[in-house]
């Protein structure tokens, strides 16, 4: 049996459906956020642990020029290592039928039958190679999907110089390349790189490496200290051009995914904090309202003898209904949202497996932290209700103390028509109120902008990378470093225009106990191509002597301009130095060391030693310079802006779409819910007032004035200041949750994220005064004047 | 009819009340010395701002006196908490108000259990509204019921508890003759039937030809007790 308080609760909430509606909608946006966030960052990583275990995913990597296999037995040795597996790792260039450019392929070598100790592929389609197979490859999912390819079909690889028709057997995934991108792209495109496992005898084979490896990976006994672990490998690995062995967490696939959970971690948090704070506020405003309205039924209330605690439960149980609605709302909102965005992923992030599971914990904690957000949202007018003293309860309130205004003061009324008076002594009267109005409003803003401004961002990062910072048409690795005159034979082909040489020497950065493995990009101050440039575009001239850093990477090594670093070079004569740094450089992608092409050959004790070029060609004879490029052996790698830049844009663009619209979604929603609620509430709250006026003579646009005049001033106060608030938040945003070691964004917020705000709160603004007018116009005249405030 | 035996439920010495409403400070009472009798029916008469509703509210634990005592029975009330009062409320005190105050949102039936709920010892909400004879509009909700109809409600709501005081705040203050006098009777009948010690406070003087006693306020003092040795049934009034 449904107590009678409780009925009164029901129809109480029924009577504001409309404002209860609004503020669970903003709970319900940020509860959605929070759950989906968390149940998809909480299935990429059961997914994660899971594939890892299944399929043994290395603990510890170690890539060397040449090794004898001989050496597996010493590195097994190494105290801590469990399991310790040698492979064979080369790129090729891929001539793809349908594909104009050339692909990369990474060819990976497995045992012809059984499976590797360590690393093992996830079958999807075909079957795993067998002794009698010839050229045979399992192929990456992600390659062959792009190009709609089946087990049977062939690829043509260049290895080692010679064309070689590769059959596809089977269509895998594999723990090591769940993101799988190529070297020096940041987004995967998999129609231009592609992983091969092949068979380890005849990858050996194809080059020259029999009974030789080039890439070790390890397992490590439970407690074993990686570093040490690292440092006895990379002291075996030495004489054979090891480039520094690494742990899992610095795998380039793992890396990536890492840092995609700990984002989604970071805005599963800050987001809807934002939005549950709105709601905390929302509900004070209106409950306050509503125990206003309430004073003389909770002066009964307590005079037939229901307690404090027994008001402040019944109007905290009118919060709690709202909470639990917004709850459920937000909680189908985030399932959904997860699941889409587990779609999503799947096209970033290959999994065998990817099922979308929502913990009913995860639900529980945003119950917990939206019920704890609103009552405490809600407990300062809940308190005002209970302490509300009974026979003060039963007078009605003493009349507002309202007086002549500053402006009245300084004799300026004549300025005001007797409407704009009240409106701007509404305003003097209660500034608290009034500010927080605007605060409301401006928050709406601010998350709209929030919620925008990533675009506006990510153009600018596309401009400045793709068109200012590299201007070549593509680039071309060699497969080893060559001398200059490879350069003029680049120059000398059919549709080039014009080419430069890199150097990039891979090497170990120290800066006290800290430590980066890269490679050291050695450019050419007269480079026009492949510019680096400062915050303000402006071009940064690489000194003579030192290097230049990205200002992450000085960060994580914690070094400034002026100190030494001591770079370990890990090819060639392999000298270890220290070398100044003389410049930080504020840039996007990735954590770049830049060094004069005649230093870092200087450094190298070489002569004009290049390890690729940077070229720009003519667009009629591309499809010539692709095909000779295909052929040409010694090219390990053609990267094609364009096509990068294409696989940036769909891809990345897309995903940021999808936020961005779902941003728009609850930022629109909050925009709706405090401009009406606000609305709403000045109605109620003047609603005899202006009925007398009505009584008095005025007209209903006259008395709409003055109310929809007051809505109207705290909105366009509020933009303003959600602009600004919005751009702090942003900042914040950039500052310390999207500092990333792969990405660094600049604050850009381009006029039109502003314009759009203001447009959607304009419009919101603009719905909830249609309806309020109409209310205004059906103003009960009598029954207003009739009863008792 | 139940004539009124000696035992005072009510014993109030030298009540002051003084109270800031906005910047002015209001003495409402000035020293009020009272009793109020088992089963009587007083009607506290006196002009706006006499101090009558104060006296109300304090002997009805609304509110606490500036000075002086009031004693219910065994209870202490201006030495009562909170907690004291309210359940002093709740146990005791019936109340019904000028302005009805009922709870918009709730029907008759329901206003009525909104009181029986956590009352100890009550009467059914339906066996009370039809002591106040809307046996047929139970379920009607306050903005369907005429004045007069809300009025008896209230009642309906303040007797549903069996209260051992009735106090009504100006009942008929917001009501017509015809209608206030159906109010009056359903008060009257009450306090008859169910030997509730009932104050009534009033501007209205014709009202006080039905009460057992008159004690007259103003200007937050006692200015005359009368008792009336014939009391006037309530359909005999006239104002």
């Amino acid at each position: 049996m449904i107590s009678a308080l409780d009925r009164k609760l029901l129809r109480d909430l029924w009577h504001m459906r409309g404002q209860a509606l609004a503020i669970a909608a903003v709970m319900a946006a940020g509860v959605g956020l929070f759950v989906s966030q968390f149940a998809t960052q909480q299935s990429l990583a059961l997914t994660q642990s899971e594939y890892y275990a299944q399929h043994r995913f290395a603990e510890a990597f170690a890539h060397c020029k040449r090794a004898p296999r001989s050496l597996l037995e010493r590195v097994s040795a190494i105290d801590g290592v469990a399991a310790a597996e040698a492979r064979v790792v080369a790129n090729v260039t891929l001539d793809v039928p349908g594909l104009l450019e050339p692909a990369v392929g990474r060819l990976v070598s497995r045992p012809r039958t059984g499976s590797p100790l360590l690393n093992d592929v996830y079958l999807r389609k075909g079957r795993l190679l067998e002794a009698a197979d010839r050229d045979g490859v399992l192929a990456s999912e992600g390659f062959v999907l792009a190009h709609g390819m089946e087990p049977g079909d062939r690829i043509t690889a260049v290895i080692n110089g010679r064309r070689r028709e590769l059959t596809i057997i089977g269509v895998v995934l594999s723990p090591e390349y769940i993101y799988s991108i190529r070297d020096g792209e940041f987004i995967p495109d998999d129609k231009r790189f592609g992983v091969f496992w092949m068979s380890e005898d005849e990858l050996a084979a194809a080059f020259d490496m029999q009974g030789a490896f080039n890439e070790l990976s390890l397992d490590l006994e439970p407690g074993a200290s990686g570093p040490e672990v690292l440092a006895a490998l990379d002291r075996l690995l030495e004489p054979f051009g090891g480039v520094g062995a690494f742990e899992r967490k610095d795998q380039v696939s793992h890396w990536y995914l890492s840092n995609e959970l700990a984002q989604l971690r970071n805005v599963g948090i800050a987001m809807p904090l934002v939005f549950l704070g709105v709601a905390a506020f929302l509900l004070n405003v209106v409950l306050t309202r509503q125990i206003s309205v309430q004073r003389e039924q909770i002066a009964a209330l307590k005079a037939f003898g229901y307690s404090n605690l027994g008001v402040g439960w019944h109007y905290m149980k009118l919060v709690l209904v709202i909470v639990a609605l917004g709850t459920a709302l937000g909680a189908a909102a985030g399932a959904w949202l997860g699941t889409e965005m587990v779609v999503l992923y799947t096209e970033f992030y290959r999994f065998p497996f990817l099922r979308f599971t929502l913990d009913p914990v995860i639900v529980l904690q945003a119950a917990a932290i939206t019920g704890g957000a609103s009552m405490l949202g809600s407990l300062g007018a809940v308190r005002a209700a209970v302490s509300l003293p009974p026979a003060e309860a039963m007078r009605p309130p003493s009349p507002g103390r309202y007086r002549p205004m500053l402006f009245e003061r300084l004799g300026l009324q004549r300025l005001f028509s007797q409407p704009m008076r009240m409106i701007l002594r509404q305003f003097e009267r209660r500034p608290a109120k009034t500010f927080l109005s605007v605060l409301g409003i401006a928050m709406g803003v601010a998350v709209f902008v929030v919620g925008f401004f990533f675009l506006d961002t990510i153009d600018y990062v596309i401009d400045v990378q793709f068109n200012r910072m590299q201007r070549e048409d593509m680039t071309l690795t060699f497969n080893q470093p060559r001398s200059l005159s490879a350069l003029h034979e680049v120059k000398s082909m059919p549709g080039v225009l014009h080419a430069e040489a890199f150097r990039a020497v891979p090497a170990t950065l120290r800066f006290e106990h800290r430590s980066r493995r890269l490679a050291i990009m050695g450019v050419s101050n007269d480079s026009s191509l492949n510019r680096v440039l400062d915050a303000r575009l402006a071009r940064i001239v690489i000194p003579e002597q030192g290097l230049a850093l990205s200002r992450k990477l000085g960060e994580v090594l914690g070094v400034s301009v002026g100190q030494r670093l001591q770079v370990e070079i890990k090819e060639g004569a392999r000298p270890t130095r220290e070398i100044l740094v003389s410049a930080l450089v504020d840039d996007f992608l990735g954590m770049s060391a830049y060094m004069e092409i005649g230093a870092l050959n200087e450094l190298m004790r070489e002569g004009q030693t290049i390890s690729g070029v940077f070229l720009t060609c003519d667009p009629a004879g591309q499809k010539v310079l692709y095909e000779r490029l295909k052929a040409t052996p010694g090219v390990a790698a053609v990267n094609v802006k364009q096509a990068a830049l294409k696989g940036f844009t769909e891809t990345l663009a897309k995903s940021l779409w999808i936020t961005t619209i779902i941003n728009i979604i609850f930022a629109t929603v909050i925009a709706f819910g405090v401009v009406y609620n606000n609305a709403r509430i000045s109605l109620s709250e003047r609603s005899r007032e202006l009925a007398s006026l009505r009584v008095l003579g005025l007209t209903r646009g006259e008395i709409s004035f003055i109310l929809l005049g007051e809505l109207a001033i705290v909105t366009l106060a509020a933009i303003p200041l959600g602009c600004l608030l919005g751009y702090g938040l942003a900042w914040a945003l950039i500052e310390h949750m999207l500092d990333l070691e792969l990405m660094r964004f600049p604050l850009i917020v381009a006029p039109r994220t502003y314009g759009w705000a203001a447009v959607v709160v304009l419009g919101a603004a603009t719905v909830s005064a249609l309806v309020v007018r109409r209310r205004l116009d059906h103003l009960d005249l009598v029954e207003v004047l009739k009863t008792r405030e | 009819m139940t004539p009124p035996t000696s035992t005072a439920v009510f014993v109030a010495r030298g009540i002051t009340k003084v109270y800031r409403m906005g910047e002015v400070e209001v003495h409402a009472l000035r020293g009020v010395d009272l009793e109020l009798f088992e089963g009587e029916f007083v009607v506290l008469l006196g002009p706006s701002g006499s101090g009558k509703s104060t006296l109300l509210n304090i002997l009805g634990g609304l509110d606490i006196p500036s000075a002086g005592s009031v004693i219910f029975r065994d209870h202490n009330l201006t030495q009562a908490t909170e907690r004291e009062l309210t359940s002093y409320r709740r146990d005791h005190v019936g109340f019904v108000f000028q302005f009805y105050n009922l709870i918009p949102s709730l029907t008759a039936r329901e206003n009525v259990a909104l009181v029986t709920e956590i009352a100890q010892n009550p009467m059914k909400p339906e066996e009370a509204l039809r002591l106040v004879k809307l046996g047929e509009r139970m379920d009607h909700f306050p903005s369907q019921l005429s004045g007069g109809e809300q009025q008896r409600v209230a009642i309906a709501r303040a007797v549903a508890k069996q209260p051992d005081v009735l106090l009504c705040d100006e009942p008929t203050g917001a009501l017509d003759i015809s209608t206030g006098k159906l109010v009056l009777e359903a008060i009257e009948s009450v306090n008859r039937e169910l030997g509730t010690t009932t104050a009534v406070i009033t501007h209205n003087s014709a009202i006080a030809a039905m009460a057992d006693r008159v004690i007259s306020l103003h200007d937050g003092r006692i200015a005359g007790v009368q008792h009336n040795t014939t009391k006037l049934h309530p359909r005999d009034l006239n104002w």
